[in-house]
């Protein structure tokens, strides 16, 4: 397949792999911030291959994960409205919330009991179910960072261009840069260097990650997902490390331009304000979240459907948050693998593709 | 038949119901059994000397009904069939019960009915025995099928999920994630511009032609819901032995890789219709892989792995860059991804 052969090519990644050996001169840790890339080295079984002074961090960067579970309550409590058809990307309908045991804690379950949740591949989903059921609201719950946001803003648009009135988005969109500056700020972990989001930066720009060089020191690569392009990175980060000069780099250059997708950030900036948004692991981060602007308010799930739900509950014992900021691995949460498991998830790192403690397990690393 | 759509009347047990019967059922299947009209198939039971019979079951509920490359009722018929070859039965009779739902056109039946029976004949198993049931709009999706299979097993065939020995070879006998992909990309309406056609076939045949070259084959599966990781990790439970695969020899069509490259799927999860996997000793794996090869179901078999005695019941597969890692089981479902 054109672009993602050449980028698995087993031999180019050994010889990568071999002259990173020689070039890596003391131990480095460096967190890849997105879920995608935790997959993507653990699936490719990278992780192994590399040279054991080279530590990866999974990051925040699974949006699933990072979704508080007062916002997955809030879900809940919306599906199970009558009236009511919740639209949702697949991975939100196993995320646990914070309910009590005995009522229904995911999407999946408040499905079991009566709930109208439907999958959707595509907010245009979600658009075409509000154009056939005029007689009933379909809320779509907007999870997703700066990826996800821009073809949201595309519906409301779109909705808001026909008319429609029985479309709302109930937004918890997240922002990347300052949740990066968040972890930074903490200071819990000692990283060396940032394996930049792909997607996120092919939406926002190389440029947005220009912070982190010039506030913390800390050399940023931005990575595609393949076995190639994450050792390409590595290497950048390597080489900056050692010289001393951080910067941004871009080695995701088939997909990320210094600026960004414009058209993309116009929609959401036409969309959404930034607000402060609350983070499952982070805590409240300032100016990290994307909220309706009043314009739109019509269309805003949280505006029309005013809920009064108490402050969500994190399952007891449960490490996420330490994982999200990187401060442990999953393998080092008590739960993990025994009382937490993909099939009965405690905590959402678990549940996601993109979660690293499912990564984890389902690659067998420990 | 002069009604357009399936009545509760159908189901009733009255004159419509006989109409069906006679009109679609027995049209279609012309089983000299089923003609019969008793309340039970009879045949006499002439089973070789320490021949033994099989017996299996399953219920399909797929939507949508048709796909690219079958319907419900191809999968109704394949999926029985295929379960008494993986076992290495001949398989000889099925069962047939629907549960209709009131309004199904009754053109739709017939064409699932008219698949049944394809597949029946190209598979050379008779339908002789079925049951219709018509529940109200809305009880059920259109139609639900239920198939039975008798099979039988020749003297010195012993295929099962617990024989895998250590040294042992694994042979797939094709490319794997098309059923699954048609399914996914039709119910979804999604469009890829490479043909996703669903596998869907009869295995018998060519279990037949590999247990011809190889009484002495240990173990077959054929790789259906939770695809080919999710079978080579029963196997090694059942066996209590290791299975290590490795990823470039395990075929995926380029359709497939891309779709799944979009959805964010493993085609190692996704399900097949078509497929079967066999652990071989090691001195029979070319002379299986040959009789494989020469049958239209097995025309890119390949040897994708081996059975260990380390790691007993986990599936380790080396990666394209020559990692290793664990092939976990399928939990829950394949889900897409948000990004």
């Amino acid at each position: 397949m054109k672009y993602l052969d050449e980028f698995r090519d087993a031999v180019l990644a050994n010889r990568l792999l071999a002259s990173l050996e020689r070039r890596v001169s003391r131990p480095l840790r460096l967190m890849e911030f997105c879920g995608g890339h935790t997959h993507a080295i653990l699936r490719s079984g990278l992780r192994q291959l590399l040279p054991s002074s080279v530590r990866l961090s999974s990051g925040p960067g699974c949006p699933v994960c990072v979704t508080a579970s007062s916002d997955v309550d809030r879900a809940i409590a919306l599906a199970s409205q009558p009236g009511v058809i919740l639209a949702t990307f697949g991975d939100m309908v196993r995320v646990p919330g914070g309910n009590a045991s005995g009522q229904a804690n995911s999407l999946q379950e408040a499905k079991s009991l009566g709930a109208d949740v439907r999958m959707v591949y595509s907010t245009l989903d979600a658009l075409g179910i509000a154009r056939v059921n005029p007689g009933l609201q379909v809320v779509f719950l907007g999870v997703g960072f700066e990826t996800t946001a821009p073809t949201v803003a595309a519906a409301v648009l779109q909705a808001a261009a026909e008319g429609l009135t029985n479309f709302t988005v109930f937004s918890v969109h997240k922002l990347t840069p300052p949740a990066t500056r968040a972890i930074l700020d903490a200071g819990e972990v000692r990283l060396s260097g940032i394996i930049g989001p792909g997607h996120v930066t092919s939406i926002i720009g190389a440029n947005a990650w220009e912070f982190l060089p010039r506030d913390y020191r800390m050399p940023c690569a931005v990575s595609g997902f393949e076995p190639l392009d994450i050792l390409l990175a590595i290497t950048s980060l390597v080489d900056m490390v050692t010289s001393g000069v951080p910067a941004v780099r871009n080695t995701y250059a088939r997909s990320v331009r210094p600026e960004g997708n414009l058209i993309a950030q116009q929609w959401m900036r036409q969309v959404f304000q930034v607000v402060d948004a609350e983070w499952r692991g982070l805590g409240l981060v300032p100016a990290s979240g994307l909220a309706m602007r009043t314009e739109y308010e019509a269309f805003d799930a949280a505006r029309r459907f005013p809920l009064d739900l108490p402050p969500g509950r994190e399952p007891k014992g449960c490490r996420c948050g330490d994982v999200l900021r990187g401060v442990v691995e999953p393998t080092q949460c008590p739960l993990f693998g025994r009382t937490c498991t993909p099939d009965r998830p405690v905590g959402p790192c678990m549940v996601s593709g993109e979660g690293a403690c499912a990564a984890f397990l389902q690659y067998g690393e420990s | 038949m002069i009604h357009s759509h399936v009545l509760l009347a159908h189901g009733s047990g009255g004159r419509l119901t006989h109409d069906l019967i006679h009109d679609l059922f027995r049209s279609y299947f012309c089983s000299p059994l089923l003609a019969k009209g008793d309340d039970a198939a009879v045949w006499p039971a002439n089973l070789p000397p320490e021949a033994r019979l099989a017996l299996t079951t399953d219920s399909y509920v797929v939507q949508p009904l048709f796909f690219p490359g079958g319907d419900i009722g191809t999968l109704a018929v394949c999926g029985t069939v295929n379960d008494l070859a993986m076992v290495g039965a001949r398989p000889l009779y099925l069962s047939a019960g629907f549960i209709l739902e009131e309004g199904l056109p009754l053109a739709q039946l017939e064409r699932v009915v008219a698949s049944m029976a394809r597949s029946a004949s190209e598979a050379g198993v008779h339908i002789v025995t079925g049951d219709t049931k018509v529940v109200d709009r809305g009880s059920a999706d259109q139609v639900f099928i239920n198939t039975t299979g008798v099979g039988v097993v020749s003297a010195g065939i012993d295929l099962s999920g617990a024989n895998a020995m250590a040294g042992d070879r694994v042979l797939l006998s094709g490319p794997i994630g098309q059923h699954g992909l048609a399914i996914m990309t039709q119910r979804e309406g999604l469009q890829f511009s490479l043909p996703l056609e669903s596998d869907c076939a009869p295995l018998n045949g060519l279990v037949d032609a590999m247990l011809k070259a190889a009484p002495t084959i240990h173990c077959m599966r054929d790789p259906t819901r939770g695809g080919l990781a999710t079978t080579l990790n029963e196997i090694a439970a059942q066996s209590q032995v290791g299975i290590e695969i490795e990823e470039s020899r395990v075929p995926v069509p380029e359709g497939v890789r891309a779709a799944c490259e979009l959805l964010g799927l493993d085609p190692l999860y996704v399900a097949n219709e078509g497929k079967l996997v066999a652990i071989v000793p090691p001195e029979m794996e070319d002379t299986v892989l040959d009789a494989m090869r020469r049958h239209r179901y097995g025309r890119e078999a390949a040897l994708i792995g081996g059975v260990c005695a380390t790691h007993p019941g986990r599936v380790v597969l080396q990666t394209s860059l020559g990692a290793h890692r664990v092939l976990d089981m399928l939990s829950g479902a394949q889900l897409p991804r948000i990004c």
